[in-house]
């Protein structure tokens, strides 16, 4: 090779590069190992940090993935292809995507899906910046972002949309319902907003008024962002049918539809509107065509909004999708189908409401609101909940996200806690009996131990 | 490349504008336009009612390949848009001087014509572009 | 090939995928429920593994064909990476788990962060970007926030090469900036008199690929860096082609204050049909302030999460997370197998098969866009004398490579080069697979001058035919319904 190129080492092929740029041995960098060795190495590490037991939700739940999800995804013809941009020659892929936005499209009861974005948080951000390029009734740039929702998303929107001039606007929720109340919407009647973001369930697991949240936005010109679990979907009203019109954009996690845990990514976005609002959609979107034969395909479409040909005019800096994980929440759906999704957002629903009943049981613990929630609730403890998870936690028990950190408000005593289908009634039972011996070991006194960092 | 009426007023942007003696005019993009873009499948206009203002963007046509920007030639309010590009925006490919105008403004300042060009001024501009 | 909905018979069910017993939903308030199921397919188990299995056999992938895909590094994505981030204790891991549960899997990332750090010689990296749109996004934010602590208010505009790729100035719109096109030189590098000329108290900084899109290394990248500092402005590194220089030249050496990398390019995690990636950034000292949250750090023997409150001036949080943790996984894996010793290689071996297809496919009659100089780890081939004299274009040489089982290059990017190809073989391509492209290559050569109506019309033995692209934009079909089947 090298005498057909005509040099005489592969040195030569580096004499461009300036001499004095060149580095040295990457020395910070350990020697290669090998599989054997590598794979040591990880079981190792994946052993040390234990399989718990999970009660926390918080915007990643641990459902049960049937076997073939994963084993059709990392197929080598799905898990090793590029992005679908040679159309031909990914009808695969393309046809998988078509069926997910058709899925996802009857799972919110909007008119059109994407072919998803990052994440849930990220989907947030995007759909916020849709909504503002789309709202052409109002001239704000403003949008009316309840409390209840997930203190990351609303941290991962302000890191997007800061720098475009976008005011995020707080709305505040009821100290007895955990929701957003009619009250606080009363006091921004008449002002203008690009848009009102609405969370079902929102981050307490509180069930919001949505009819009346979206009728409220549209009666302000703002449009309705819905920010949605796409398995309590199958139980609880799509936002499609929220109040008179419906949503205009829905988005969230898509997580819960066949992602492991897996520390928290990769997952993927979804983002869902009405027709009207396609071409403000960022991110891929599949369409179903002809070809030459007149034979049905499946193509990318809709590209002249993206950034490799709008530069900087697109929609968004997006390339890619989340393709993989749409590839396993594709056939995750088609597994469960509409019968099975809703018994996993039922067993969801009843597991959790069978440990809040238990757990209410413990002198000094209670449900902090008194709102219908579906699968997670806050609890409050009678002592300072650091403390107590961490107790829980040596026993392999993780109980529930501490929420002191972003909700001061509550004080230190609340934890968020959740019971997907696959908690058993033995470890809920576990989970209520540890709690009781712990609780009594602190005899109900404020924990003086602050242990570090969680 | 066609013929280019010589009664219409032409920008660099490759637009053509039409006086209508009303004090408005009517704007559409050129056939030279219509055919480096390729196959329409979307125009987007303002809205009846919205003022422009001349070297803006006021609206967008797109083929799968290209999206292109509309810039209002003349300062002024919209008082008119096709509707027939909205189901069928092929009509901008197949009769971009005619049938496939894009929208009618009513003229802030008459003295904006002036600085548009002549058919024959827009066609050296082309025939630079082609080198 | 039917649609899945096509397979769905009303009340058909695989019941051993959900529970079995119903759970007890009587308390919700009627106003709160769904009126009417979702129209999901309803299939056996059976069904669906052989609709998606055969539907994967529709696709081109890097373990069946090969994807010389300029800018994209379609390298082999090793299974051991899979298997080994696929462990029950990863999987498993909450995002939330407290450190005490997750010290294995905060090893990983802690040890990636320093690999990368190495390899880019940056001062610091966060891993948490999903992507490298994101880690764009992030970088130039940064930039940003470094103006703005000083504040220099005044920086309105990035510079980019107008051979860049669409993210970097879709990115710089996101972080509020104007963008700047700067033009390339007739050798390929970067035009340093035009740039002379833009620079001043407005310039916020350049956002540049070296080597470039154009397959060449920028031989000049010292001086632009200083001329940049000097004008007060900071250089972005766009990490699409670190694969040709990994373990030969480290961006943070040229002079560049913040880079991406693309982990699924030169760290070889999978591109799984479009995503995920990861797109993690590396800074120099100066904007370290800025980089986004959470990062992992060292506590004496422990890993600790840093996040908001540890890194108050950052330009924030980008995922709900720590990013696509999963595909950090496999990358770490990827760079303990490869070690210190296996980055250069990386450099060597795809710079050498690039340079080979360059020179063999001029010999064959291809016209390269910069003869003169030396391929990086891709290069350009222009068609524009194919195109004028035969009436073949790229698209017509790209769909006619599939016909014979290979993925076609990258076509019209760059923009600035007419009907070109943009040609990226990895290093992990064999000299027998790099031949028998050469021979295909050759073919088709032959079938534009003897029967161009046969590139015309391809691919011909794909399950479709070219498909009307035309007709998908204009009469949006995005969803099936019941009512599409009559």
């Amino acid at each position: 090779m090298l005498e057909t190129i005509g040099v005489d080492s592969i040195e030569r092929l580096f004499d461009e590069i300036p001499d004095g740029l060149r580095c040295g041995e990457l020395n910070a960098i350990p020697e290669g190992m090998s599989e054997m060795d590598v794979g040591r190495l990880m079981d190792a590490r994946a052993r040390q940090d234990g399989v718990a037991v999970c009660f926390i939700g918080a915007g990643a739940y641990d459902h049960h993935i049937p076997a073939a999800v994963w084993q059709l995804a990392t197929r080598g013809e799905f898990y090793t292809a590029y992005t679908p941009y040679q159309a031909e020659a990914s009808q695969g892929t393309l046809q998988l995507l078509y069926e997910y936005q058709s899925m996802m499209t009857a799972l919110t009861a909007m008119d059109v899906s994407n072919a998803s974005l990052y994440d849930g948080a990220s989907a947030l951000a995007e759909a916020v910046l849709m909504a503002v390029r789309a709202n052409r009734k109002s001239k704000s740039r403003r949008v009316l972002m309840p409390r209840t929702v997930h203190p990351h998303y609303r941290r991962v929107v302000r890191s997007i949309v800061r720098n475009q001039g976008i005011e995020l606007v707080e709305l505040p929720f009821d100290p007895e319902g955990g929701h957003a109340s009619p009250e606080a919407l009363a006091v921004h009647a008449g002002e203008d907003f690009a848009a009102v973001v609405v969370p079902q369930a929102n981050f307490f697991g509180v069930l919001e008024e949505v009819d009346l949240l979206t009728d409220w936005a549209h009666a302000n010109k703002a449009l309705s962002i819905a920010l949605i679990n796409p398995v309590a979907v199958a139980l609880l009203a799509p936002p499609g049918e929220w109040g008179e019109q419906g949503a205009d954009i829905c988005c969230g996690e898509g997580q819960p539809l066949g992602a492991p845990l897996s520390s928290g990514g990769p997952y993927f976005g979804f983002l869902c509107c009405r027709k009207a609002l396609v071409r403000q959609m960022p991110g891929r979107i599949i369409g179903a065509t002809l070809d030459l034969d007149g034979k049905p395909g499946y193509t990318l479409t809709l590209q002249a909004r993206e950034q490799h040909i709008r530069r900087s005019k697109a929609t968004s800096n997006i390339c890619t999708n989340q393709g993989l994980m749409v590839t396993a929440a594709t056939i995750h759906m088609a597994l469960l189908g509409p019968d099975g999704l809703e018994r996993v957002a039922a067993a969801c629903y009843d597991n959790t409401a069978w440990l809040v009943e238990s757990l209410s049981r413990l002198p000094g613990v209670e449900p902090r609101f008194d709102r219908p929630v579906f699968h997670e609730r806050v609890i409050q403890l009678p002592v300072v909940a650091k403390g107590v998870l961490r107790a829980l936690a040596a026993h392999n028990l993780l109980a529930g996200l501490d929420l002191s950190r972003d909700y001061p408000e509550l004080g230190d005593g609340c934890i968020l806690t959740c019971a997907t289908e696959r908690r058993t009634r033995n470890e809920m039972e576990s989970l209520v009996t540890k709690l009781e011996r712990v609780l009594s070991l602190q005899g109900g006194a404020p924990c003086q131990l602050q242990p570090k960092d969680w | 490349m066609g013929d280019l009426p010589n009664d219409l007023k032409y920008t660099k942007e490759h637009e053509w504008v039409r006086e209508e003696g009303d004090g408005t005019v009517t704007i559409g993009i050129s056939d030279h336009a219509q055919e480096q873009l390729g196959d329409l499948v979307f125009v987007e206009l303002p809205e009846v009612g919205d003022s422009v203002e001349q070297g803006r963007e006021c609206g967008v046509v797109e083929s799968v390949k290209a999206a292109s920007d509309i810039y209002a030639p003349v300062t002024g309010e919209v008082v008119g848009i096709n509707e027939v590009l909205a189901d069928s925006p092929e009509t901008a490919n197949q009769d971009p001087f005619g049938d496939g105008w894009l929208l009618r403004i009513k003229l802030a300042d008459a003295g904006q014509l002036d600085g548009l060009m002549t058919a024959d001024a827009y066609a050296e501009l082309i025939a630079a572009e082609a080198h | 090939m039917s649609l899945i909905y096509q397979h769905s018979r009303p009340g058909r069910r695989a019941p051993a995928q959900a529970p079995l017993l119903k759970g007890e939903t009587g308390a919700i308030p009627e106003r709160f429920k769904r009126r009417k199921r979702a129209a999901l397919p309803e299939l056996s188990e059976m069904q669906v593994v052989r609709h998606y299995t055969r539907l994967s056999q529709k696709n081109f992938s890097i373990d069946t064909h090969f994807y010389p895909l300029g800018s994209c590094t379609m390298k082999y994505n090793p299974r051991g990476g899979n298997q080994l981030a696929m462990l029950p204790g990863f999987l498993a891991r909450h995002p939330e788990a407290p450190e005490s549960h997750s010290q294995g899997f905060m090893a990983c990332m802690y040890e990636l962060q320093e690999i990368l750090k190495e390899v880019t010689g940056m001062q610091a990296v966060s891993l948490s970007p999903a992507a490298g749109a994101q880690g764009e996004f992030a970088g130039v934010a940064m930039i940003r926030a470094y103006h703005e602590s000083r504040g220099d208010a005044a920086r309105r505009e990035i510079l980019v090469p107008d051979a860049a790729h669409g993210t970097n100035p879709a990115s710089a719109v996101m972080c509020g900036y104007e963008v700047r096109e700067i033009p390339t030189g007739a050798n390929g590098d970067v035009d340093v008199a035009a740039l002379r000329e833009v620079l001043g108290p407005q310039t916020a900084g350049i956002m540049l690929t070296n080597p470039s899109t154009l397959g060449v290394f920028d031989r000049r990248i010292s001086e632009i860096a200083s001329l940049m500092h000097e004008a007060g402005g900071l250089l972005y590194y766009d990490g699409a082609n670190l694969n040709a220089i990994l373990g030969k030249v480290r961006p943070g050496d040229m002079g560049f204050d913040v880079i991406h990398m693309n982990l699924h390019k030169t760290f070889s995690t999978p591109h799984g049909g479009g995503g995920p990636g990861a797109g993690p950034v590396g800074v120099s000292q100066r904007l370290q302030p800025y980089l986004p949250v959470p990062m992992v750090g060292r506590d004496g023997d422990d890993y600790c999460w840093l996040t908001e409150s540890d890194c108050p001036e950052s330009i924030g949080r980008l995922s709900a997370f720590a990013g696509n943790a999963g595909v950090l996984l496999r990358a770490y894996v990827y760079a303990r197998m490869l070690g210190r010793e296996g980055m250069p290689r990386v450099a060597d071996f795809s710079t050498l098969n690039a340079n080979y297809l360059l020179k063999r496919l001029q010999s064959l009659g291809y016209e390269a866009a910069y003869p003169e100089r030396r391929a990086t780890h891709e290069f350009i081939i222009t068609l524009r004398r194919q195109a004028k004299q035969l009436g073949v274009n790229t698209m017509d040489f790209a769909k006619r490579l599939l016909d014979y089982g290979f993925h076609a290059p990258t076509t019209y990017f760059p923009l600035l080069i007419a009907e070109c190809l943009l040609i990226e073989p990895t290093e992990t391509e064999d000299k027998e697979t790099l031949d028998a492209f050469l021979e295909v290559m050759g073919k088709i050569l032959e079938e534009a001058n003897r029967e161009p109506e046969l590139l015309k019309g391809a691919p011909h033995t794909l399950p479709v035919k070219r498909l009307d692209d035309v007709r998908a934009a204009r009469e949006l079909d995005l969803a099936w319904s019941p009512a599409k089947d009559g």
